[in-house]
């Protein structure tokens, strides 16, 4: 079969719908369309149903005890202010102390920021070389004014998976809230709010082959109930969490994705890392200085589907410029606005100078055997012609250590 | 951010690749950049004695629009005298290439790698006569 050109390895960004999600959502684009508050006639009861359904379905993905524990909302980053914020401001008289890692999400981040500047005291974990937190220095920064934990499942860019299950421990020991911005993890490593102690995760429809604009916040109703204060006020939809008219035909599709993850997971995962590593071996047999950011692919503390890599002396972006017929995205200054390297390879001790040459590559579930080899040879090819192109692989060639050349910077 | 068609061809089909003997005296390097800010360039011109740049080479480190704003100016550079080099500014570049604001940076690498080429090329050249 012949390669359709452009090749999406972009997975991490978003993934495209999948067609058994998209049948079950069209009718309510038209004739399913009530507002599933509308408690006066068919059309609002339909709409209701299909939301209680879709709960279900996502509530039985992350082994939630009760569907009443999902909160649907317009994504992962309103989950993860809403988790935030909305515990911040209930158990503002409990405490006033979060803790989390440097290399959580800008949703994350950025609302540490905000809440820090509302008086809020955060701690910013520091990662290990891979991009894992240690389980010890989460226990240590807890103190008694500590109230939340937030630590995502696996992170966005270099694919490592954290130990929830034994900080969930941890937080439950210590009587502190546990949130997991769970967004890149599900349907790729386990988890199971239960079994792991999670009190509160965002999820999203549209990295798993369901919709964008529509997500969830799992918020734990036992052991303990957990509150938080809405952010958005109005007709009290979702139990007073979240108001705003539900996303009918995106909630139904979001609970068909986690449906459809539910049954399939397991086998997908063992195919896209199958996939994932076989891009990565022809890569490092033809070509010398290419180094793995994150876990070692075989540490099983790695997200299946992640390949994040450094081709020293050739720059991100101008790497995929020379493969604009593969989608994948770098950790390179160029491709952000802000001209700033990326700030989770900083976190990992990624010299600059690498993190200015690495590409993401995120496979899914519509990757194909002939698009992995396709995308190998062409990266192996493209890197060796612009490393001729590039003087810094002609210095370092020659034995001159560019780590002692006076740069400036500019 | 979509790139122009010129960067595009420039990226594709860099000119003037290469390297020249930079112990030569009638040759100027120039290297500017840094690694740790994502492009480095390094452009080379050989003179006549006439003051003339018969060749210019260059090798980039960086994204295609300073690979293209680069090779841009190794042929810009070809046949010109050095006074004349030297009035190439970087916003002529940014106008051949249609670079946007955020890429104005690789234009003003470029025109510093020039000024710096020829500036190598003017202290040999004035230390060979102190010798001479």
């Amino acid at each position: 079969m012949a390669l359709k050109l452009p090749i999406y390895m972009d997975y991490h960004a978003t993934t495209p719908v999948d067609p058994r999600v998209l049948e079950t959502m069209i009718p309510y684009f038209t004739e399913k369309f009530g507002n599933a508050a509308s408690r006066s006639h068919r059309f609002g009861w339909e709409g209701e149903e299909a939301v209680g359904y879709a709960r279900e379905q996502v509530a039985t993905l992350i082994n939630a005890e009760k569907p009443e524990e999902i909160v649907f909302t317009s994504g992962a980053s309103e989950s993860n202010n809403l988790a935030l914020k909305g515990v911040a401001e209930f158990y503002k008289d409990k405490g006033s102390h979060i803790i989390t890692t440097k290399v959580e999400h800008k949703a994350v981040l950025d609302t540490c920021k905000r809440l820090e500047k509302q008086g809020l005291t955060v701690t910013y974990l520091d990662v290990d070389k891979t991009g894992l937190v240690s389980v010890d220095d989460v226990r240590n920064a807890i103190t008694d004014k500590t109230i939340l934990v937030s630590v995502m499942l696996a992170n966005n860019e270099v694919g490592a998976v954290q130990p929830i299950g034994e900080i969930g421990k941890l937080c439950k020991e210590r009587g502190v809230l546990f949130h997991v911005d769970a967004v890149q993890g599900i349907g790729k490593t386990e988890f199971d709010v239960r079994a792991m102690g999670v009190d509160l995760a965002s999820i999203t429809a549209h990295k798993i082959y369901g919709p964008k604009g529509v997500g969830a916040l799992y918020v734990r109703r036992s052991k303990p109930r957990v509150r938080i204060s809405a952010q958005v006020d109005g007709g009290g939809h979702e139990r007073g969490m979240r108001s705003g008219t539900l996303n009918v035909t995106g909630i139904v599709g979001f609970g068909k994705a986690c449906e459809v993850l539910t049954q399939t997971w397991r086998d997908e995962v063992r195919k896209i890392e199958a996939q994932r590593n076989r891009l990565a071996e022809r890569i490092f047999k033809n070509l010398d200085e290419v180094y793995l950011n994150g876990p070692a692919l075989d540490s099983g503390k790695r997200l299946p589907n992640n390949l994040n890599v450094s081709f020293a002396y050739v720059e991100g972006e101008g790497l995929m410029m020379a493969i604009k017929d593969v989608a994948v995205s770098s950790g390179s200054a160029c491709t952000s606005a802000s001209l700033e390297p990326s700030y989770v390879l900083r976190a990992l001790g990624v010299d600059e100078e690498l993190a200015h040459t690495s590409i993401r590559f995120g496979l899914g579930r519509f990757t194909t055997d002939e698009e992995v080899d396709f995308v190998a040879d062409l990266v192996v090819g493209k890197v060796k012609k612009l490393r001729d192109l590039s003087p810094l692989y002609e210095m370092a060639k020659e034995g001159i250590d560019i780590k002692n050349i006076q740069w400036a910077a500019h | 951010m979509a790139y122009s068609d010129k960067v595009i061809e420039h990226a594709e089909n860099p000119r003037n690749v290469g390297t020249l003997d930079k112990e030569d005296p009638s040759v100027g390097t120039g290297l500017v950049g840094a690694p740790a800010c994502g492009d480095v360039m390094r452009l080379q011109i050989k003179v006549t004695d006439g003051g003339v740049i018969e060749d210019a080479k260059f090798k980039t480190f960086g994204c295609g629009s300073a690979i293209a704003s680069s090779s841009l100016a190794t042929e810009w550079l070809k046949g010109r005298t050095l006074d004349e080099a030297e009035t190439i500014k970087n916003t002529d570049i940014v106008a051949e290439l249609n670079l946007p604001p955020v890429k104005i940076h690789c234009s003003v690498l470029a025109e510093d790698a020039i000024k710096s080429a020829i500036d190598d090329y003017r202290k040999k050249q004035a230390s060979r006569r102190a010798q001479g």
